[in-house]
């Protein structure tokens, strides 16, 4: 199934997708051929059925958050751009990007953005501020069985306390910046 | 002590003499007890007599010369020994003193008896035994036993046996390491696995040789060391193998992560085939005599190379097929699975050694080849004996190794010391393994994805630890071709020693340091802890989705190969069947409550973790309400004393508290949880319980969403106005419906239009309106494929008839779609064999197809609903597809003209699942029964006794029996857990909904 690949991907798309995501050209034709393999019903889309089919993904606690992330607001399929637009948050930022990107408004590698990206999965409702709750499902997926609702809560409580500068019981994206050490989420 | 003594001394009168004794069949040795010669089975009584090295028996390939010279220094000593045999006298006696009798067998069950225990004398100490690494202590029980028999009998009588070694316990070891092995990791290294084995093995070996000979024309080597260039290069070779027991003893303590653990096990395993054959090749030259080697003899070298390995791999993948095709057919004699496993893959490794081919390579390919097949055919009894007994035979083969490798270095005849060649080979296998290491991975990063940084280089160039192999292959050599042997046997025995003692010792520490230099400035705080894991998770979520490895060209046409061919011919045509897979459940669900039951304790101290938490930060009170309740009213609950003593100023230790909880409890991501191989432990620990866990737990919330899609489509809709939707599914019970149409639709439309509409769906609502028309028109006119986007939104008005019924319009949106994804989920599971736990595959496989066949019934809620409460009773994604035709005929029968689509598509499915379900499953059904017609079935069956996915269910309704299942199984039923923020406004919102 894979192995119709990189063949149908147009050259001039290529190039477009290397501008807006930065990835280089064989990375681009890898990717396609993978996002190619994903989309069992090859209509040149992945409904979030063709993510969930990802073994890995099942057992990956935070997995269909992360499915969903692929879907810009309100759709189903996402397309191979919207793929590569997605993926493109976790390119890691090269060296030489750092001082050339002023032209570009802001990279989609951006540690802001990819800041935003892990933002976004704990805030359901889009409000820019991770809510008790939000964080208490974020974390009841993470844990075990073995801890309970009571601790999980206190666990959510401190954090936000932790967090929460302007004490509005909520993480805002700013508070959600200072938090997480600049250790790089890097892959790619 | 005192037995060990004990057979020493008896050993001694008792060992067999007779350095003739080549090849007799283990069992020989007690029946032929009378004869005062005994050609005792050297074979057979291998652990305990020093002397007779077997001829022609064990492995080693070709090195046939080299074995027979190696027995001299050895059987001069038994000579002696072999006389005084046991001729126990004449006469009737009451009481005979049968010893010769049980010779054999009871030493070697002594032996094991002294291993075991000392295994369990390391373990008794839990802080010793994680700095001081097993294997070194293991290596010093040897010398202090070695000592102790050196002292009571003035010479040596253990060694460890070439033959005992190859034929027994190396295969035991490398048979355990490769049926247990991450296949694919495995396979996603392979590169880097083969490139570190075959071009590493051969640059130490060489450059060792060279810089060895160097060193002698220098003269830093002494004169007494008779040996040329090729006695160098030779030696060189066998001691720059990196020892498969050896790393595996140390790696699986120090915790590196999964990809540098397995590229150095791999490499160790693969450069066996390397060593052996440079060995052979060198063997050879020395017989012929370097100044006879001609050009032609090193194209044989080469060829003989490619043969040794290659040919070992097929051997091994042979009987990989011929294991997993008779595992299919052992469903009337479970007894004996476990033995089919042993035998063939032991039958691997004796046919690879027969045909002089690398019998590890052989041996770990049908472990990894036939692991997949054999695990799904045999049954879930036969599948822990075999992990049982492999692990134990291993860890006893790795135990009485070390030991060996500690007594042999006592005996002091085979000690021939010199200072520069010592120091020569240490600072030289380091020096080259480090810079052999850094060539290769630059090289190799150009290559890779994720490239090997500096770490994990020093780890690996830190990890290259020789052991019993090289130590076996030196004691091999022929004294008399090279005349420097005993010099050579002493330096391999300090080069074992050193690194395992040393680097063993001190991997850890460096490891750590190496790791984690900055976790001693600073704790990290409780967001960063949790945020870190969440990036993890997602990290390595997004590798699987980008499918990481890049090679899934390659893979994907094995998959297909495998599915269309392979399984069919290896897999019992049963193993999918549902009787099995209701079986398995059963197992899963008892596990589980069992494991849960266990924790009860747990439970409830770890309970008070929530009151001391919290101590009043005044500032936010509000935000503590919970806590802060449970803490004034929490003595009651209070089982720990130690709260009280928690007073003020405990902010400190609660964060440790806070620590410790999540650092025990949160999940590891995928990648990063090490013991992908462990000799000690069974992997179903931690692992695969989060594994499961989160599978279960997902395919839990898949399954909701996917139904309660229909309700927040609906209410995303709605939500525009109003945010903040409320929790009642009742409401969103008409419309929504027709969204799913919309959803499942849209796979159908696309690939019409992809060329030109690809990524423009810009308007997601009003598309929404329009496409639900679409669906609808679409099946009518049964054209769905050149049906043009336009046209719906000119239909429009024409359907979306109040009255349409939705569940036609859910089903057609079905059909399309599993028409598009009819195919994959077989072809899914062959994928998931590698990441899911196999008690979990079939449920895999279930609930991708349930995921189908979910969207297609019209599934009120009702039907809906038990199903997910089944799926969670049944302790995972249970499939419990079947809809109960009744409900089918209800919601269908309102629909005019698409009831004749409907139920013309619907059956045909129902059809299928029910051919398959019902016949094995009628009781299943019967219990599932109950909780369709209501929701909450009480008591009504057997308790569901499945650890409860801790996270909300979606709705109020939904997750009532969830918190049934749940308090339940847990002995302080929590409460349930805080409602899901409405998802307003944010269709995306899946999963999240579902927490």
């Amino acid at each position: 199934m894979g192995s119709r690949a990189s063949t149908l991907l147009r050259e001039e798309e290529i190039e477009e997708i290397k501008k807006e995501t930065g990835f280089s050209h064989s990375q681009i034709t890898r990717l396609y051929s993978r996002f190619t393999s994903l989309d069992k019903g090859e209509n040149g889309t992945l409904s979030r059925e063709d993510f969930q089919r990802i073994p890995e993904l099942a057992i990956n606690p935070l997995g269909d958050r992360i499915i969903n992330a692929f879907f810009p607001e309100g759709e189903d399929q996402v397309n191979f751009r919207g793929f590569m637009r997605t993926l493109a948050h976790f390119r890691p930022i090269e060296d030489n990007e750092k001082n050339k990107n002023s032209s570009a408004s802001e990279p989609l590698n951006s540690r802001t953005n990819k800041l935003l990206f892990a933002f976004r999965l704990y805030d359901l409702d889009r409000d820019d501020k991770i809510s008790r709750d939000e964080l208490l499902q974020v974390l009841r997926m993470m844990v075990g069985v073995n801890i309970s609702d009571e601790q999980l809560g206190s666990i959510a409580d401190r954090t936000i306390q932790e967090a929460d500068t302007n004490g509005d019981n909520s993480i805002s994206f700013n508070e959600f910046i200072k938090v997480p050490p600049v250790d790089g989420e890097q892959d790619y | 002590m005192l037995l060990l003594l004990l057979t020493a001394g008896t050993g001694t009168g008792a060992g067999t003499g007779a350095g003739t004794g080549t090849g007799a069949p283990p069992l020989r040795g007690p029946a032929l007890r009378s004869s005062p010669p005994v050609p005792a089975s050297p074979s057979a009584s291998p652990p305990l007599l020093l002397l007779p090295k077997p001829r022609a028996e064990y492995g080693a390939p070709g090195v046939a010369s080299a074995r027979s010279a190696a027995e001299e220094p050895a059987g001069g000593g038994g000579e002696e020994a072999g006389e005084q045999h046991h001729h126990h006298g004449g006469g009737f006696r009451v009481v005979q003193w049968e010893w010769s009798y049980v010779q054999t067998p009871y030493i070697i069950a002594i032996w094991l008896l002294v291993a075991s225990v000392a295994k369990i004398l390391f373990h008794f100490s839990q802080r010793f035994t994680t700095v001081v690494p097993e294997s070194c202590m293991l290596i010093l029980l040897g010398l202090v036993l070695g000592g102790i028999v050196l002292i009571a009998n003035k010479k040596q009588l253990y060694q460890l046996e070439p033959a005992l070694f190859f034929l027994f316990l190396l295969p035991t070891i490398v048979g355990d390491a490769g049926y247990f092995m991450p296949a694919r990791l495995f396979f996603d290294n392979l590169g880097a696995i083969l490139m570190y084995a075959v071009v590493g093995t051969l640059w130490n070996a060489f450059c060792t040789g060279f810089s060895l000979y160097a060193a002698k024309l220098v003269g830093v080597i002494d004169e007494r060391v008779h040996a040329d260039l090729l006695d160098f290069l030779l030696f060189g070779a066998l001691v720059s193998a990196v020892d498969p027991v050896a790393v595996l003893a140390v790696f699986e303590e120090v915790h590196v992560n999964d990809t540098l653990f397995i590229i150095v096990f791999g490499e160790s395993l693969v450069n066996d085939a390397v060593t052996v054959v440079l060995y052979k090749v060198y063997i050879s030259f020395v017989e012929v005599g370097a100044e006879n080697v001609q050009t032609v003899d090193y194209f044989k070298g080469v060829a003989s190379f490619l043969i040794v390995s290659i040919g070992g791999t097929l051997v091994g993948l042979v009987f990989a097929v011929l294991l997993g095709f008779i595992t299919r057919f052992t469903k009337k004699v479970r007894i004996i699975e476990p033995l089919f496993v042993f035998l063939l893959v032991y039958l691997a490794y004796l046919t690879a050694e027969l045909f002089s081919l690398s019998a590890i390579l052989s041996m770990t390919f049908c472990g990894i080849g036939a692991n997949k097949y054999v695990e799904a055919n045999i049954s879930q009894k036969s599948r822990t004996t075999v992990k049982y007994t492999m692990k134990t035979l291993a860890s006893i083969a790795e135990t009485i190794i070390f030991i060996f490798l500690g007594i042999s270095a006592v005996d002091k005849t085979k000690w021939a010391w010199d200072t520069g060649l010592v120091s020569c080979t240490l600072i030289f296998i380091f020096i080259f393994r480090a810079m052999g290491v850094i060539g290769q991975t630059w090289v190799l990063n150009r290559f890779r994805l994720v490239p090997l940084d500096k770490i994990d280089q020093v780890v690996m160039s830190y990890g290259g630890l020789r052991g019993a192999v090289a130590f076996a292959l030196v004691v091999l050599l022929d004294g008399e071709q090279v005349r420097a042997k005993d010099y050579f046997v002493a330096t391999t025995i300090v080069v074992v020693f050193f690194t395992v003692m040393f680097q063993g010792l001190t991997i850890k520490p460096l490891v750590k340091w190496l790791k984690v230099p900055r976790s001693t400035s600073r704790k990290p705080t409780i967001n960063e802890e949790i945020h870190e894991r969440a990036f993890d998770h997602i990290l390595t979520a997004v590798e699987d989705i980008a499918g990481l490895q890049g090679y899934h060209h390659w893979r994907d046409k094995w998959e297909q190969f495998d599915k269309n061919y392979l399984s069919k011919l290896l897999l019992r045509k049963s193993v999918y069947r549902k009787s099995e897979l209701w079986e398995a459940y059963q197992k899963i669900n008892i596990r589980d409550a069992i494991s849960v039951i266990d924790q009860g304790g747990n439970v409830l101290t770890s309970a008070r973790l929530s009151l001391p938490s919290m101590t009043s930060r005044a500032s936010f009170p509000e935000v503590t309400n919970v806590t802060n309740y449970l803490r004034e009213n929490g003595s009651g609950v209070c089982l720990d004393l130690q709260v009280i003593d928690n007073v003020p100023g405990a902010k400190v230790e609660e964060d440790m508290e806070t620590h410790h909880v999540l650092a025990e409890n949160l999940y590891k991501p995928r990648r990063r949880y090490q013991s992908a191989y462990s000799r000690h432990f069974m992997p179903l620990g931690e692992k695969e319980r989060q594994d499961r866990e989160v599978f279960q737990r997902n395919m839990k919330s898949r399954m909701e969403t996917f139904k309660s899609t229909r309700h927040k489509r609906h209410k995303k809709e709605r939500s525009l106005k109003k945010r903040r939707g409320s929790d009642s599914k009742e409401d969103g019970n008409e419309k929504p419906r027709r969204n799913v149409s919309w959803q499942d639709k849209d796979p159908v439309v696309v690939p019409v239009e992809s060329e030109e509409e690809k990524g423009e769906h810009s308007d997601p609502e009003k598309e929404k309106e329009e496409d639900e028309g679409i669906t609808f028109v679409a099946r009518k006119a049964e054209t769905p494929k050149i049906r043009p986007k336009s046209v719906p939104a000119a239909l429009e008005g024409c359907h979306s008839p109040p009255a349409a019924p939705y569940s036609p319009t859910s089903e057609d949106s079905h059909l399309p779609w599993k028409g598009g994804v009819g195919s994959p989920p077989p072809c899914v599971s062959v994928e998931a064999t590698k990441i899911i736990p196999v008690d979990l595959q079939q449920a895999w496989n279930q609930s991708i197809s349930s995921l189908e066949s979910i969207s297609s019934p019209p599934a009120p809620a009702e039907p809906v609903h038990p199903r997910v409460s089944a799926l969670s009773r049944l302790g995972g994604p249970r499939p419990a597809s079947y809809t109960p035709p009744g409900s089918l005929a209800g919601s269908t029968s309102s629909v005019g003209a698409q009831v004749a689509q409907g139920s013309f598509c619907f059956p045909e499915k129902k059809e299928e699942e029910e051919e398959e379900e019902e016949e094995e499953e009628e009781g299943a059904l019967q219990e599932m029964r109950p909780l369709m017609s209501s929701l909450r079935p009480p008591g009504a069956m057997p308790p569901p006794p499945q650890p409860p996915p801790g996270s909300a269910p979606g709705s109020g309704k939904r997750r009532n029996p969830c918190v049934y299942l749940r308090s339940f199984v847990t002995a302080p039923p929590p409460p349930p857990p805080p409602p899901p923020p409405p998802p307003p406004g944010d269709s995306r919102s899946r999963g999240p909904t579902q927490l």
